[in-house]
């Protein structure tokens, strides 16, 4: 049981590290700031949410995880009014989001032979 | 009066939750902590600003939860293969449309979970007004009048 249990979490901690490695990644390849916020969220969604619970599975049914569904909640709660301030600050100091189809053009210039 | 007393009270409890230890003198300095929060918070004037939450059906926020942790699963799936993807297929959006939820709480809550999905962000939000931005046209294709939008204003208590 405490190897099954061992097992699950390794698998959910290394779940979040890889997510979080994603959102990292997403946050260097995209192009201007407001995409890359969006790679940024995928860190404290699934990375952070991941590795919670598999904290919550090491720690069994104790104080500690009590103490770490709260973070959770405080996350759920505290990162997403955070992004939105940035977003909003950043619109009204008056930086323009590229939109439509994006070519990355140095993806394009490293890609030539 | 009562607002003051119930916070008190919520603070005591977090306290006692996060200290974990029941001695003397943590447990008077945990007193003094919340009464002292307690008066930041009266002087600072945010005591009972907003709307109660009890005028939403709990039930439904309830399942609310477990409904979009499924929906932040499936955008996160979509945005990390679009990071991965070697051409990066993105094709960013400013979306503008009116959300159905008519109360504070009720906008707070479908705000908070665009944002929290990934691949949109609430930029500005405004009772009628939401300006989302979004990484995918598909994404912001399925803003307006969405699920998530339904379930928002099903909460309400009208």
């Amino acid at each position: 049981m405490t190897t099954l249990i061992d097992f699950l979490s390794a698998l959910f901690l290394a779940g979040g590290a890889f997510f979080s490695l994603v959102g990292g990644i997403g946050l260097v390849r995209m192009p201007d700031f407001y995409t890359r916020m969006h790679g940024a969220s995928i860190t404290e969604t699934l990375g952070a949410g991941l590795m919670l619970i598999g904290l919550m599975l090491l720690a069994g049914l104790t104080l500690v995880t009590v103490k770490l569904a709260m973070i959770g909640l405080l996350i759920l709660f505290a990162s997403p009014t955070a992004t939105h301030a940035l977003a909003k600050a950043a619109l009204l100091s008056g930086l323009k989001p590229r939109l439509g189809e994006q070519h990355s053009t140095t993806e394009v210039a490293s890609s030539k032979p | 009066m009562a607002r003051s007393f119930t916070i008190l009270v919520a603070l005591l409890l977090f306290w006692l939750l996060l200290s974990g230890m029941f001695v003397p003198f943590l447990l008077a300095a945990g007193v003094g902590s919340a009464i002292a929060v307690l008066l930041f918070s009266r002087r600072m004037d945010v005591i009972g600003g907003e709307e109660l939450p009890n005028r939403l059906h709990w039930f439904k926020l309830l399942a609310y939860g477990p409904w979009l942790i499924k929906e932040i699963i499936l955008a996160a799936w979509d945005v990390s293969k679009r990071i991965l993807h070697p051409k990066l297929p993105i094709s960013p959006a400013l979306v503008e449309f009116t959300p159905s939820q008519t109360m504070d709480a009720g906008l707070v809550i479908h705000a908070n979970s665009i944002t929290l999905t990934p691949g949109t962000i609430s930029v500005e939000v405004e009772h009628g007004r939401f300006l989302v931005h979004a990484l995918s046209s598909e994404a912001a294709a399925s803003l307006a009048g969405s699920e998530m939008d339904r379930r928002c204003a099903d909460m309400e208590v009208r």
